[in-house]
């Protein structure tokens, strides 16, 4: 069965760097560092103390307040150090890499019921990858979710192409579908125009939806607001494609392996391709770093900053690199031509060069200044919703109207194109997740 | 070098802090500000507010050149100066120059002020304003009442609600109304719409009674089988060679303006549409119950109606913000413009309170189309 969603609005940013399908590397790192704050909602308990030994698979840090949530280590060898920040907040677990890397064994056998699912993904430190909705947090182990959605595709600017990081792993994918699929049911998008040739379309047990349109077609959050609106005491549960064939590997082998193709992209990367490695691997080793560059762990619109002492996130396949756009540039706004800058915007002229693709960087071209053009953001947000309601009933921390606009069903990455092109310079993703922020601690 | 200086001096903590605001602002008009994404999305597209208004202003300048050769143009011929094409428009030019000086730096000096007290950046919003006020008053009007109305507007409708952005009343349009009840005798008559008072000949003459279409025509002079209003043509009217307010009087100029301002979707055409829409509709209406002779489409060319349709009403900040709403709120501008010009025995122009009113309104308009579009969302949750 397949259904199709053709979307017509939103933005694809022409951000120059896009990975070429090569992986031109892979690294076999020294030391991992596995980081609570990839998991969001995790209080974390520390399992470890330095000098302990761990396999990959192994327990490193429990959520204090479910304790069956696991957070495990990727690799074999020993703890090296425990990294805290301020009041002696837990920011990382380093594990120095043996030699010889071995794994806990989970068991080879995919999961028959829920039960088995829940606790192959709790054991295994992948129950980390499944996001609830509403608010886009960690899921719940003690809760059931109306269903599970898979976006196999993403839209962000130069994301990671799914079809060739997860081709080969057809097998993983399935056994991940049938797995959760014993938890609810699942509902799979893929991309229209290879709708025909990805291997995901080729996926048993999941509904399959057939997607097309500019970013943010590929959010799993737009598409659930098309397939089934999230409505107020409903949950759903979303996973990336990358941690969905994790589960399937663990599943398939009984062995945790969160190996991946990373895709790096950007301006300012030396040579955009593909590098495997490990979540937690240092980003020194991934990409040579030099210059005001500034390193985003996900893509140029959500991704967080990772800096150069930091390290990929458990979820993340992709690297951003972007130069500080701190440079003046006189006149910007006046001249009538800007050919290095993209605007959306027909004030500009970059509708004349509709292929071209730009070398941005992280300025912000402007002053922030109060809401006049609010247009922009219905053009770049397709679900139903009204966005500078729901972004005014989040400025305003107005509970009721949060709901009646919408709050449900959106994280701040489906509205993340708004940040982009409001000529105001508002920050939308921030006043949505303060809203998000609001909501959890309200109806908690 | 100097660059250095300056940042130290005014940087918080230094000497003339109070003044960052001010600095900022021609700074920033100067050049790019440097700042980088902190949060949210690390690019960011080159759109800002600064490149917005400006383009609007690009799209007045057609109706204010047309404008200021006008202005010369009924001053020749009312008063049979016989002046030839370039002395209309530096008659023009020089006539309008101090209103648009004033209106800028009275503007401007509060905006300013503002900011400063606030201490926040100087919003651009003004740029359009301040261009927009000279060329919807008469051409005469007193420069310290337009000072007056400029303050007035600026302060009580603009900066007391925080700043562009959150006005309710179109800025230029209240600065007009404000100029309309308290000075009516300088803004309204016959005799106010073609400019003497510059003009050295013309001294100690007295004022030729020069009435703009609108008001021939609310007295009754259309001939139906020539179509003029007056001495005025169909055709006169369109290219906007009638008395009236500097910037109102051209189609062909407004048209095309409006033409820059859709194009870059900097103004809404939906509620231009829907405006023209409910002005003939109305206009129809009133032909046929007998209310007027003149055709509808009549009602477009004259008077303020278009520029209001596509300068005033159109206003980002002040018109309704859903898209259903606009097509309602622009639809209804343009209707009660007519209503007033056909149904009112005193008052012939009623594009400026129809605006305004429909600023009021805005926010209803809005609050029932969304009321109705979450109450549609709440009733798919349930059946499905």
């Amino acid at each position: 069965m397949s259904n199709n969603l053709d979307l017509k609005k939103g933005l694809n940013i022409p951000l120059k760097g896009a990975a070429a399908p090569e992986v031109i590397k892979t690294v076999v790192p020294d030391i991992v560092a596995v980081k609570p704050s990839d998991f969001t909602g995790l209080s974390p308990r520390l399992l470890v103390k330095e000098g302990d030994a761990v396999l990959a698979g192994s327990p490193v840090m429990a959520d204090k307040l479910r304790p069956e949530i696991l957070v495990t280590s990727p690799v074999s060898g020993t703890v090296c150090g425990i990294v805290r920040g301020e009041k002696r907040k837990l920011l990382a677990v380093l594990v120095k890499a043996g030699e010889q890397q071995e794994a806990v064994d989970f068991g080879a056998q995919v999961p028959q019921t829920a039960a088995q699912t829940r606790d192959l993904l709790l054991k295994s430190g992948l129950w980390g990858a499944l996001t609830q909705r509403p608010y886009g947090v960690m899921a719940d182990p003690s809760a059931t979710p109306k269903a599970i959605f898979i976006s196999s595709f993403s839209t962000a600017p130069l994301a990671a192409d799914t079809d060739f990081t997860l081709g080969a792993d057809l097998a993983d994918i399935q056994a991940g579908v049938n797995a959760l699929s014993r938890i609810a049911p699942v509902h799979l998008s893929i991309r229209k125009d290879v709708a025909a040739s990805t291997p995901f379309h080729k996926v048993e047990n999941a509904t399959i939806h057939v997607v097309s349109g500019p970013h943010p077609a590929g959010n799993v959050g737009v598409q659930i607001s098309h397939i089934a609106p999230i409505q107020k005491g409903e949950t759903v549960w979303t996973v990336s494609p990358l941690m969905l064939a994790a589960i399937g590997h663990v599943a398939n082998t009984g062995k945790l392996s969160l190996m991946r193709k990373v895709a790096v992209t950007g301006p300012a990367a030396e040579k955009p391709a593909y590098v495997c490695c490990l979540p937690g691997t240092p980003v020194k080793e991934i990409v040579s770093v030099g210059g005001d560059v500034r390193i985003i762990g996900g893509d140029a619109l959500s991704g967080e900053i990772l800096g150069a002492d930091g390290y990929l996130g458990f979820d993340q396949d992709q690297l951003t690199l972007l130069g500080e756009g701190r440079d003046r540039e006189w006149f910007g706004w006046a001249k009538p031509f800007r050919p290095k800058v993209h605007s959306s915007s027909w004030c500009y002229f970059s509708w004349l060069t509709p292929g071209k693709k730009y070398d941005m960087n992280t300025n912000l071209h402007g002053g922030p200044r109060a809401f006049v053009e609010t247009k922009c953001f219905e053009d770049v947000t397709p679900m139903d919703i009204f966005p500078i309601y729901l972004i005014k009933a989040c400025l305003a921390g107005d509970i009721e109207k949060m709901e009646k606009f919408g709050i449900y069903e959106v994280l701040p990455e489906d509205l993340a194109l708004c940040d982009y092109v409001d000529p105001s310079k508002n920050e939308i993703q921030a006043i949505i997740q303060k809203g998000i922020d609001l909501m959890i601690k309200e109806m908690a | 070098m100097a660059d250095e200086k300056k940042t130290g001096l005014f940087e918080k903590g230094g000497k003339l802090y109070w003044l960052h605001s001010s600095i900022d602002a021609f700074d920033t008009f100067l050049r790019v500000p440097g700042t980088v994404t902190a949060k949210g999305a690390h690019v960011r597209d080159g759109i800002d507010l600064k490149r917005v208004m400006i383009m609007v202003v690009i799209a007045l300048v057609p109706a204010a050149l047309f404008g200021m050769y006008n202005v010369g143009l009924q001053t020749s011929t009312i008063y049979g100066l016989g002046w030839n094409f370039w002395q209309m428009f530096f008659y023009g030019l020089l006539r309008m120059l101090p209103l648009f000086v004033v209106s800028y730096a009275v503007g401007l000096a509060i905006e300013f002020g503002s900011a400063q007290i606030r201490g926040e950046e100087v919003n651009e919003g003004y740029l359009v304003t301040g261009f927009l006020i000279p060329l919807i008053v008469p051409v005469d009007v007193p420069l310290w009442m337009l000072a007056l109305a400029v303050a007035f507007s600026v302060i009580f409708v603009k900066e007391v609600f925080g700043g562009t952005g959150m006005n309710i009343w179109n800025p230029a349009l209240v600065a007009r109304a404000f100029l309309f009840f308290s000075y009516p005798s300088s803004m309204s008559g016959s005799s106010v719409w073609v400019s003497k008072t510059w003009v050295p000949a013309l001294k100690g003459v007295d004022a030729i009674s020069a009435p703009t279409p609108l008001a021939i025509a609310h007295d009754g002079a259309f001939d139906a089988a020539t179509g003029a209003v007056g001495q005025y043509s169909f055709m006169d009217m369109f290219w906007g060679f009638i008395p009236g307010s500097t910037g109102e009087t051209s189609v062909v100029a407004i048209l095309i303006g409006a033409l820059i301002l859709v194009w870059t979707g900097v103004a809404s055409w939906k509620i231009m549409v829907s405006s023209l829409a409910g002005g003939l509709l109305v206009g129809w209406l009133g032909q046929l119950a007998g209310a007027t002779a003149l055709p509808c489409y009549y009602q477009l060319v004259m008077g303020g109606f278009l520029f209001g349709s596509v300068f005033m009403a159109t206003d980002p900040v002040t018109a309704a913000q859903t898209e259903t709403g606009k097509w309602i709120y622009g639809f209804l501008i343009g209707a009660l413009a007519v209503i007033v010009r056909l149904w009112n025995p005193g008052y012939m122009e009623g594009m400026m309170l129809a605006i305004l009113l429909m600023n009021t309104m805005a926010p209803l308009i809005d609050h029932c189309v969304v009321s109705v579009h979450t109450s549609r969302r709440a009733k798919k949750a349930v059946t499905a």
